[in-house]
């Protein structure tokens, strides 16, 4: 009788445990499902003829010509050898700035000044890309800009029209891009630094090392691994570009699109430009990075979980 | 023997390069901040420069003195960063919380239906439409919130705060006491836990603050406009203008309407000047985010 009640009552308290840790992951479930699992649903669009006032479901289907569409659009080779060369840019030019700068600030003793340099040289992530698109057009702006105003006349040059020539444009983005996230991307370095075993120093010390041997021959193996996993994550987001770099530091000029054009900025202009044709090229575009992205970042994680598998996402 | 440390020509190199580096990082904000107390006629004389060739306090008179429009986007600013990080924050620990659980049975499939979204996307498309056509956000104050309110990198932050700063001790005298899940959680759980709180909080803060993908996707109407989305609609309205020389001529009435450049910079400021005041405090919790933020899934 006794143990009969305490059974029911156990059985009881576990489902009340259970239904409340359930209920707490309700907002999060349903959000979710609303913002990421039904639009992967809707990735189906792709082989659909857009109608406009149709539901997702509603739309007639037709098979893969939104794709013929896009591969025999003159942009798409454009945009994909933008995107690629962006990113590979970003990447190895990244690793090579990154892991410096993580040991430039490691090597400074002074705590105090090093957190300060590390303050400032993270700032800049923290600004949008609108208003990094004001600082940009306060170096660009044609008339009163302080390129055109300051620097092309000590070289005794005529003021650019920065935002109708597309050919510096690969150069300011770099810049721009690299402006605002070495710092962000350093720590993730520095850390690493900060964990390697200080014996290996002292013993390097006592058998006469100096600064650049100790870097070259401790830090820098130290980090190898590191640095192969961040360069595999990356390169699995080779068909991703960062919109705000693209589209607002551009100001989405137009006469810009050879060298700036990217596969996020040429499928937001197509859905801008709406009907059949426009939405067909951008939902097919939007598939093929989702897809290729897919395919891409479990390549990658199953090359990263070989070389090192606490280091693999999953 | 007394270690001498002395200071040699190549560390001192390194400050020198570290001072040149945080110099590129500062001076392109300073040119911003310059231009905005500069007047109209040092700028038409002397173009933009680093230090104001003529000081004037115009520009951030003029947005004092601002339309309907500066005032309803800053509100819809401030609207949508404290509902929205608060939204976000709840969300994300409520979440979070029985993942870090280990007697929770099924933490496995819940903390994967989370990270599957960051392997697989929709897509701008799907995104856009199921938005639009399923969820009727478009010119909602809910398009600016809720897309952003479930981050699951948010979430695996949190669950790893949780699973390593929260005794199970802790947990087990509050199962004791017989407080139910909910108390052991906000009294118990979340006091111990306010830098991983922090920390999420302050990544909301920055994101919805700095937001202006979302009212550029779903917002039309100017009055839900945000201050991000208002700088960017103004440049993007010039730039049409500049690019359509024959359009310029023939309306003059559009262009008074655009604030002059001084006062664009001084806008920019306005959006700008929160962060730069507020983020050294919070520099360190963003840090320690970062750092904890690599890890398995």
């Amino acid at each position: 009788m006794n143990s009969t009640t305490n059974i029911r009552g156990n059985l009881k308290s576990e489902l009340a445990k259970n239904v409340s840790l359930f209920s707490m992951l309700v907002p999060g479930f349903i959000l979710a499902f609303l913002f990421s699992y039904l639009p992967m649903f809707g990735i189906v669009i792709a082989f659909k003829k857009y109608q406009i006032g149709k539901s997702i479901w509603e739309m007639p289907w037709t098979g893969l010509k939104n794709f013929e569409f896009l591969f025999t659009s003159s942009n798409t080779p454009i945009f994909i050898r933008n995107t690629i060369l962006y990113n590979l840019v970003f990447i190895f030019v990244g690793l090579v700035l990154n892991v410096g700068l993580a040991i430039m600030l490691s090597e400074i003793r002074e705590k105090i000044i090093s957190k300060t340099y590390q303050t400032i040289i993270l700032m800049p992530h923290f600004l949008s890309y609108v208003i990094i698109s004001y600082i940009v057009l306060a170096f660009l702006n044609v008339e009163h800009g302080y390129i055109n105003t300051h620097i092309m006349p000590l070289f005794g040059k005529e003021a650019v029209n920065w935002y109708a020539n597309p050919k510096p444009w690969p150069f300011i983005l770099i810049l721009v891009h690299f402006w605002k996230s070495i710092g962000y991307n350093s720590i993730v370095y520095l850390a690493a630094i900060a964990g390697i075993d200080t014996e290996l120093y002292e013993a390097a010390e006592i058998d006469g090392a100096n600064k650049w041997q100790k870097i070259t021959n401790i830090t820098i193996p130290s980090l190898k691994t590191l640095m192969i996993i961040m360069t595999i994550l990356a390169v699995g987001k080779i068909f991703s570009a960062d919109f705000g770099l693209f589209y607002q530091t551009t100001m989405d000029s137009g006469a810009l699109y050879p060298t700036t054009l990217v596969i996020n900025t040429y499928t937001y202009n197509m859905l801008g430009q709406g009907g059949a044709t426009g939405i067909g090229l951008a939902s097919a575009a939007s598939f093929f990075q989702s897809v290729m992205g897919f395919i891409l970042v479990l390549t990658t994680n199953y090359i990263v979980n070989k070389i090192d598998s606490e280091s693999a996402m999953f | 023997m007394a270690k001498v440390k002395k200071i040699s020509i190549s560390y001192i190199l390194l400050h020198i390069c570290m001072l040149i580096l945080t110099l590129i990082c500062l001076l392109p904000v300073i040119l911003v901040i310059s231009i905005s107390f500069t007047t109209e006629s040092g700028i038409v004389n002397n173009g933009y420069t680093f230090f104001p060739s003529e000081f004037g306090l115009e520009a951030y008179k003029y947005i004092a003195t601002a339309k309907d429009t500066i005032i309803d986007a800053y509100k819809i600013t401030i609207f949508t960063t404290i509902v929205g990080t608060i939204i976000t924050t709840l969300t994300v620990s409520l979440y979070a919380y029985p993942l870090s659980r280990k007697d929770f049975k099924y933490r496995k499939f819940f903390t994967f239906y989370q990270f599957f979204t960051m392997l697989f996307s929709g897509g701008l498309v799907a995104w856009y439409m199921v938005c639009t056509t399923v969820l009727h956000l478009s010119n909602s104050v809910w398009a600016l919130i809720l897309p952003m309110a479930n981050n699951a990198w948010y979430i695996m932050i949190m669950r790893t705060f949780f699973s390593t700063s929260v005794p199970d001790a802790i947990i087990e005298s509050g199962k004791l006491d017989g407080a139910s899940e909910y108390r052991i959680l906000f009294q118990l759980v979340l006091p111990i836990s306010l830098p991983g709180i922090a920390t999420i909080a302050l990544f909301a803060t920055l994101a919805y603050w700095n937001d202006w993908y979302h009212p550029l996707m779903f917002v039309t109407e100017p009055k839900l406009y945000t201050l991000q989305f208002l700088l960017q609609n103004m440049i993007a309205k010039i730039q049409q203008l500049s690019e359509n020389q024959t359009y310029i001529d023939n309306s003059g009435a559009l262009l008074s309407n655009i604030p002059s450049e001084g006062a664009r910079m001084a806008l920019c400021m306005v959006a700008l000047g929160p962060i730069l005041v507020v983020y050294p405090f919070f520099q360190k919790y963003f840090i320690q985010g970062l750092t904890v933020g690599s890890i398995k899934g």
